[in-house]
């Protein structure tokens, strides 16, 4: 306790005494405290250079003695009287001190950040109806809460370029920008790609991509996050929806099994942008471009929206009780042993929870899903594809998922299994299965978000919701528990999958009292010894880790060294 | 020693005490090492070299040596802010970027007697125990660098640089690396982040203090020339001796340089505080020109605060206190900085009365929105904005309330940047505006009142 | 940064901008003895060679006359640099050229001092006897030429020579009190 107690520094915000931890950054004390220090430059994952001085604040010190003068007495507290600087400090890159006082209020601090946000809008254009940031701008939000309200600036503001292409993904608008240098040292410091840098001086100073070059790398976006005003904006989202239109909702992302923790942005059913949620064990603020950018294809044309059934040579709408029905029909025809089930490493464990019942329920003779191994970027993206891997070897009991795939196709091949249930996959595009092979089955059902060659072949086809149309829970590569929370409702007749193999169980006899996802997660605890004692509230926004995989997250690994370097806040 | 005799016309003023500037425009005297080794050039380093460097360090602190290139700040304690544990290497700067306006002394001493400043910069990085140096030069002065380039060829061949100098196991390189022109160079965080190449954004203090974090993060002292000079002279005649050469607190000789409207401008070194400014003008630089009036005076390079011909000022402290005009200014630090300037890099603009202190306040801002380097949002904006409200007072084109406005922006600039450059870039506008408010406000007109001004611009003093 | 060089643009004209890019780029070549003197001057930044940026574009400037994408690009090469690394450098100094100066660069002193004692005036007459418009200069493009190509010219600020106002610098000569352009401009054929 003791030591404990001697890294822990009285200081005094706005009048009252805290205690922080040495090494405390001012701006953060002050944000633990419940006092926001406005800012722009100053992002916590960064290093911090100091420029817009928006931060400033008044601070003092307890007052030196004069030579040989007795020195300050402490109150009956044990606080010494502070000393006020005539000057005043940015609270971002410095330090708490010991018995330091921080002013946050008052006509120091006021009046700077009256006069930063002037000068800032003197060269800034008044193009805020049509500017995509308006909304999410900090320009605005501390103009409102620290500005004049009324300009003084009667001289030509300095041209700049205008909506120049600085990658694929990306447009700059030089006159919007402040120079804070947040997207300039997130290349130089987190993406390795510096491109970007000023050129020009002064009040000429000017955001530039070298010539020839682009920002075109795969965490490009997280300039657009960061950039505390409109000059970069996003290609994809630009124009599209004012932001306090949308409602935004906490999920995870499913490209890989690093589940980057995610906010998605949506109006009326419609998701309209993707962006980074803070998990500082996880995707820190970061996440891939290609990973945000893969929901266009909800709102395809090849959505499934209602349950097919093959006719002849070609499906027809069903209702769900004929689809039921018919899939009933044909797998009690067969033994447990003629059935195989193919799941999904996309599917959450409650999802999974209930294909082990099905599997159990048919007795069937094989069970596996398909693997999705490739290269791990060395930042966020994990080189398994799957979100939900950890979950498959967790509750469908799979120590290496995909090796039974062989197997399944050699009893197909072989006439041993007759009947297979694909559970959101597309075989023959994702796991190597034939056509031909399929054309083998006597009893072959999908279910899928979208129309795919296996669905083509398939004799019960069924819409099953996608990520965005689910809730759940995926364990990632580090064997955290995250939570994936429905974000829209699927089109037409879909279903969430569990709600799927619910309603299969059924028709085949099994016996069910599942009425949501969270009522599956109860039974998890109870059935897999990794849950016990978990509860759905418990795991939160951020997620909790759940098992040791001995896997990390470079990017995360690097992140943290950057922390204890001192660098960056964190 | 033979006497020192000066070119014609060329002679010191008898008010002058010519001890760094002794050499400059002597008869007879060259740069060459040959020279300079004929009037005991390098014996001051060879004595150095003898003794311990914290006693050469002390020596320089006892001296009460003061910087000379704008802040005054105390060279010794400087030097001793090294950290006692620091285990990195150690890098000294000569800071040769001379860009404040009004000041024009590091070129004389870079021309004429380059050897002097590598003496002393030698005897300066035993102190601290660098082994590497770099003289930081403006690339303005091409002709500056390469005399400074032969004269480390020179001592070099002389064994007073390289490896184990003069046997005393001590080494040391030093190079000289060019500028570009950039006047943001001259502060010491700009001018290290420049010779690591990149843009010279000046850093933040703390934690980027050069004493302990600076090339290279590494320990580092940024030194003015002329006062790198000054140590090879304190080691000369001591720092008894040499502190008892101007004032307490204000010891030693520093060159004023004085530009303007004076009949003799030029370079004038002479005792800190032994001249005033009636003494400076009047007696040394002969005058005002004729017919003319003192109108203003800015002390210390053009970032100081002007003083204003008919203020009264009170220098002194308690009981030593009293009320002084212009002319009794003594020319030291305490007593500028009493007067609520400061004595700078010893530029001295003088400025009579045929001048518009509008167009002198314009040509001013012109410069520092030229200058600011903009990494940071006050000088960035402010200093342009500025310049602009001017151009405009200039042009006839402002209304009285831009005054007020202009005076607003500048106390928005002063105290809130990363690196003094902000005050040097407001100063001027505070104190014209407080000191001739009168007659800035007459050059506008009132009928712009709340007009808005048109998109034309106004280029009153020069194209940027 | 006029004449922008697209290296991997989609643009439609890349074909023959890229045949234009190569053929500059063919043009662009430092002399070896060049080359060696640059590679002596980055031996004197030992623990980084990124401090050698400036001495390598001066050196580059005072072979070239300024410094073209090319010479950034080379720049960066030779140090191991980002080009943007490079190109933030060269905006930033106003000691560095993008543009083709004149045969010889002419840099009149703007500030305070040089102001009062004439550097406005010296600035009207030289681009007078030149034939210089200085009508066009702007903040990003601060040097104009004379018709004949001999001479540029630019406004610098403060040259540290107060004293001996006005000053000028022709290339790397400079000049004091300078009150007779003709004899000036004569020294420079």
């Amino acid at each position: 306790m003791s030591e404990e107690k001697t890294d822990l520094l009285d200081v005094q915000i706005d009048g009252v005494w805290h205690k922080f931890p040495k090494g405390t950054r001012m701006i953060e004390a002050c944000k633990q405290a419940g006092v926001e220090v406005p800012h722009y430059c100053y992002h916590p994952k960064l290093t911090s250079p100091g420029n817009c001085r928006m931060c400033l604040v008044e601070m003092g010190m307890p007052p030196r003695p004069a030579p040989g003068a007795e020195p300050a007495e402490p109150d009956e507290d044990g606080h010494l009287p502070i000393s006020w600087m005539p000057r005043p400090v940015i609270a971002c890159a410095n330090t708490i001190g010991p018995n330091m006082g921080i002013k946050t209020t008052g006509p120091l601090t006021e009046g700077c950040r009256e006069g930063v946000m002037e000068l800032l809008l003197a060269n800034h254009p008044l193009d805020c109806p049509i500017c995509d940031q308006a909304g999410e701008c900090s320009l605005q939000e501390f103009s409102v809460e620290h500005g004049k309200g009324e300009s003084r600036f009667r001289e030509q503001k300095v041209k700049k370029p205008k909506n120049v292409e600085v990658g694929p993904r990306i447009r700059l608008d030089d006159e919007r920008c402040i120079m804070c240098s947040r997207c300039v040292r997130f290349t130089d410091e987190i993406a390795d790609d510096p491109v970007l840098g000023f050129t020009d001086r002064g009040s000429h100073t000017v955001l530039t991509v070298y010539p020839g070059r682009e920002l075109a790398n795969n965490y490009s976006m997280n300039t657009v996050d960061i950039c505390p005003v409109g000059a970069l904006t996003s290609n994809d989202f630009r124009f599209q929806m004012r932001v306090w239109f949308m409602k935004e909702t906490n999920t995870i992302d499913v490209n890989c099994a690093t589940g980057a923790n995610t906010t998605v942005f949506t109006r009326q059913g419609k998701i309209y942008r993707i962006t980074p949620r803070q998990n500082n064990d996880v995707n820190s603020d970061w996440m891939p471009d290609s990973h945000r950018l893969n929901f266009h294809w909800i709102e395809s044309e090849a959505r499934l929206t209602e349950p097919l059934v093959l006719d002849g040579d070609h499906h027809r709408p069903a209702t769900w009780s004929e689809a039921l029905t018919k899939s009933a029909d044909k797998l009690s025809a067969l033994k447990g042993s003629e059935i195989a089930v193919i799941a999904s490493a996309r599917m959450t464990n409650e999802e999974l929870l209930i294909t082990n019942r099905l599997v159990k329920h048919l007795d069937a003779g094989h069970v596996d899903t398909v693997p999705r191994i490739e290269e791990n970027d060395g930042y966020l993206i994990a080189a398994d594809r799957n979100p939900n891997t950890n979950g498959v070897k967790l509750i469908l009991g799979l120590d290496d998922p995909g090796s039974q795939l062989d197997a399944i196709r050699e009893g197909i091949e072989q006439g041993r299994i007759k009947g297979l249930i694909v559970l959101q996959e597309n075989l023959v595009g994702d796991a190597g299965f034939s056509g031909e092979l399929l054309g083998k089955l006597d009893f072959l059902l999908t279910t899928y978000p979208l129309a795919n060659p296996t669905a083509d072949l398939a004799d019960v086809v069924l819409p099953g919701a996608c990520w965005a149309e689910k809730s759940g829970t995926m364990i990632n590569v580090t064997g955290r528990l995250q939570r994936l929370n429905k974000v829209v409702d699927g089109p037409g007749a879909t279903l969430e999958p569990w709600e799927i193999v619910r309603d299969l169980i059924q028709a085949t006899g099994g016996g069910n009292g599942i009425y949501a996802a969270t009522d599956l997660f109860k039974q998890l605890a109870e059935q897999v010894s990794e849950f016990s004692g978990i509860s759905w509230e418990q795991i939160g926004d951020l997620g909790l880790p759940l098992i040791e995989t001995g896997e990390t997250i470079p990017l995360i690994e690097r992140e943290k060294e950057r922390i204890a370097s001192g660098l960056v806040v964190g | 020693m033979s006497r020192v005799i000066y070119k014609e016309g060329r002679e010191p003023h008898p008010r002058e005490h010519r001890v760094v500037f002794k050499n400059v425009d002597r008869e007879g005297w060259d740069p060459s090492m040959d020279m300079y080794l004929s009037e005991g050039g390098y014996d001051q380093l060879k004595k150095a070299l003898t003794l311990k460097p914290g006693e050469v360090t002390d020596e320089v602190k006892k001296a009460g040596l003061r910087g000379r290139g704008g802040a005054g700040f105390p060279a010794g304690v400087k030097w001793g802010f090294i950290p006692p544990t620091n285990e990195k290497p150690v890098y000294l700067i000569c800071n040769a970027d001379e860009s404040e306006p009004g000041t024009f002394k590091d070129r004389y001493i870079i021309h004429q007697d380059p050897h002097q400043l590598i003496e002393g910069m030698a005897i300066s990085c035993f102190a601290v125990g660098a082994h590497l140096a770099y003289i930081y030069i403006r690339e303005e002065f091409p002709e500056g660098a390469q005399i400074l380039e032969k004269a480390i060829e020179e001592a070099h061949k002389k064994g007073f640089l390289g490896k184990d100098i003069q046997g005393s196991g001590f080494d040391l390189e030093i190079y000289v690396h060019r500028g570009a022109g950039a006047y943001i160079c001259g502060e010491e965080t700009g001018l290290i982040e420049s010779l690591e190449g990149k843009r010279p954004y000046p850093r933040i203090k703390p934690p980027y203090f050069p004493a302990a974090m600076g090339l290279y993060l590494c320990p580092t002292i940024v030194n003015n020339v002329e006062t790198l000079c000054h140590v090879k002279h304190i080691m000369e005649i001591g720092s008894e001796k040499w502190s008892q050469t101007g004032k307490p607190n204000n010891t030693g000789t520093r060159i004023l340089c004085v530009s303007g409207d004076v009949k003799k401008p030029g370079y004038y070194e002479v005792q800190v505080g032994h001249v005033t400014m009636g003494e400076l003008i009047n007696d040394i630089c002969g005058g005002l020109k004729d017919g003319r009036e003192l109108k203003a005076v800015i002390p210390g390079g053009s970032s100081a605060k002007v003083l204003r011909a008919d203020e009264k000022f009170t220098i002194g402290r308690g009981d030593d206190a009293k009320e002084i005009s212009i002319w009794d200014i003594p020319m030291d630090f305490d007593s500028l900085a009493a007067c609520g300037s400061m004595a700078g890099s010893g530029g001295v603009i003088v400025i009579d009365d045929s001048r518009s202190i509008s167009w002198v306040l314009n040509n001013i801002n012109n410069f520092y929105a030229h200058e600011s380097c903009g990494q940071c949002t006050p000088c960035r904006e402010g200093s342009l904005w500025m310049k602009k409200i001017t151009d405009r007072v200039v042009a006839g084109k402002a209304s009285p309330a831009d005054i007020d406005t202009l005076d607003s922006v500048a106390r928005n600039i002063d105290g809130r940047t990363i690196c003094a450059f902000g005050e040097a870039s407001s100063w001027p506008t505070e104190s014209f505006v407080e000191k001739f408010r009168d007659e800035l406000v007459a050059d506008t007109n009132p009928e712009l009142e709340g007009v808005v001004v048109n998109a034309e611009t106004f280029t009153a003093a020069a194209n940027l | 940064m006029t004449d922008k060089k697209p290296k991997n643009s989609a643009s439609s004209h890349a074909s023959f901008l890229l045949t234009t890019f190569y053929s500059k780029k063919m043009s662009f070549e430092v002399p070896s003895d060049l080359e060696k003197e640059i590679d002596e001057r980055i031996t004197h930044y030992p623990v980084s060679k990124r401090s050698a940026v400036l001495p390598v574009l001066h050196a580059l400037q005072h072979h070239f006359g300024f410094l073209s994408e090319d010479a950034v690009e080379w720049t960066a090469a030779k140090l191991e640099l980002e080009p943007i690394k490079v190109l933030e450098v060269v905006t930033f100094y106003p000691g560095f050229r993008q543009e083709a100066p004149g045969k010889y660069h002419i840099r009149v002193c703007r500030t305070l001092s040089c102001a009062m004692a004439g550097s406005y005036e010296l600035m009207e007459s030289i681009c007078e006897k030149t034939g210089i418009d200085r009508s066009g200069v702007t903040h990003h493009n601060p040097i104009a030429v004379s018709p004949d190509g001999k001479f540029s010219i630019e406004f610098a600020e403060c040259l540290a020579s107060c004293g001996s106002g006005p000053v000028c610098l022709v290339e790397d000569d400079f000049h004091e009190a300078v009150s007779d352009v003709d004899s000036l401009l004569s020294q420079y054929p």
